[in-house]
């Protein structure tokens, strides 16, 4: 694992001219302009919680937008909820179970432009070892130097047992959560 | 039966209004149920269906008690309460007058100081599930440390302000017996 960055800048700096005539060219992420986050209702009270470390990895070329791949690996036990004892909780077994599963990722599997700026993206989703298939769109604009990538995902909660036993009941926590991001990255 | 008369008029105008009498003891029932309520759900330990669902009805209770101090505080100031007891000396008025303004400050300070603490903490307030109230401030962790704090020791002041009311208004009743109590009871002619 601290390997991959270096040994991914020595790969892009062998590869550059290679990227230059390749399609699709892998970006950068800044995690400082990112943001992962999850907006739930609890007892109806909307509350977004960030993940606090995930990893983007995006293949765009804004030339060839249907050749981009992107991958998104999001640390469970990262989610931030304001209160360290409900960050503990929600790491246990019965939300994200952290200890056995503890990444979430997406990968795409189709990237489609969708008019200026906007991609369709299609991939799967693992949360908690369940998998599926979701749908997205997906904006695109360029921002100081680097390609701002966002969009926002809503998932059911419970098709991924995300709140097992008591925590089931949709009255106490609602089973529609919105997933949302904002990935900054560039060469 | 004259003088009978004479004296239950004199007693019914000795006595606060009936709204205000009300909101006494209304906004008093919610306070002591909130408080206990905040020292039942802050003790259950990790995370619960059940914790959480007394957090919303503690927040609930809260801005219950914040609308009807608001209230209060407007009858207050249309409604002059009847006079203290001729009887009692100057420094029992004025201790009497400075405990009631402190309450009065309390019954506000103390909904708001949880208030803002929720807000701080990227909890908004959805009053009985159905309407959400006023997000007048941002997500601040730092923030909701202080503020925690701060509601925390507010309530115990509030606590033993009121503790200190309900003995003076039974010295009133049981040792002095000078009707300053039953000011605020619902008249038991009707």
């Amino acid at each position: 694992m601290k390997l991959r960055p270096a040994l991914a800048a020595t790969l892009s700096t062998a590869l550059l001219g290679a990227a230059l005539v390749a399609s699709a060219a892998p970006l950068k992420t800044d995690v400082a302009h990112s943001s992962v986050s999850a907006v739930f209702k609890q007892m109806n009270v909307p509350v977004e919680s960030n993940f606090k470390r995930f990893n983007a990895q995006i293949d765009y070329d804004a030339a060839h937008p249907e050749k981009a791949t992107a991958r998104v690996d999001i640390d469970t036990a990262s989610f931030d909820m304001g209160q360290a004892d409900y960050d503990k909780e929600i790491a246990k077994k019965e939300w994200f179970n952290s200890a056995q599963f503890p990444k979430a990722t997406f990968v795409s599997s189709s990237i489609k432009p969708a008019g200026s700026g906007k991609l369709n993206v299609t991939g799967k989703l693992t949360i908690k070892g369940k998998t599926a298939d979701v749908s997205f769109p997906l904006s695109v604009k360029p921002e100081g130097g680097k390609q701002v990538f966002e969009g926002q995902l809503p998932i059911k909660r419970l098709a991924f047992n995300v709140g097992e036993g008591e925590w089931q009941d949709t009255g106490m926590v609602a089973d529609e959560v919105v997933i949302k991001f904002r990935v900054a990255a560039g060469q | 039966m004259r003088d009978q008369q004479h004296q239950e008029q004199e007693q019914d105008q000795e006595r606060y209004t009936t709204t205000a009498i009300v909101l006494h003891w209304l906004i008093a029932v919610l306070i002591v149920g909130t408080f206990t309520l905040g020292l039942v759900m802050t003790d259950i330990p990790g995370f619960s269906p059940t914790k959480l669902r007394y957090f919303s009805w503690h927040k609930w209770a809260g801005v219950t008690v914040l609308l009807l101090a608001a209230l209060r505080l407007l009858w207050r100031l249309k409604k002059r309460p009847p006079a203290l007891p001729a009887s009692m000396p100057a420094w029992q008025r004025g201790a009497a007058h400075g405990l009631h303004h402190l309450l009065y400050l309390l019954i506000f300070a103390v909904p708001l100081s949880g208030y803002f603490y929720t807000l701080a903490t990227g909890f908004p307030v959805v009053y009985f599930g159905l309407f959400q109230l006023p997000v007048l401030i941002a997500k601040d962790p730092a923030l909701a440390e202080t503020l925690k704090g701060v509601h925390y020791w507010l309530n115990m002041l509030l606590a033993a302000l009121v503790a200190v009311h309900v003995l003076a208004a039974l010295k009133h009743q049981l040792i002095d017996r000078d009707g300053a109590m039953r000011r605020m009871l619902p008249s038991r002619s009707h």
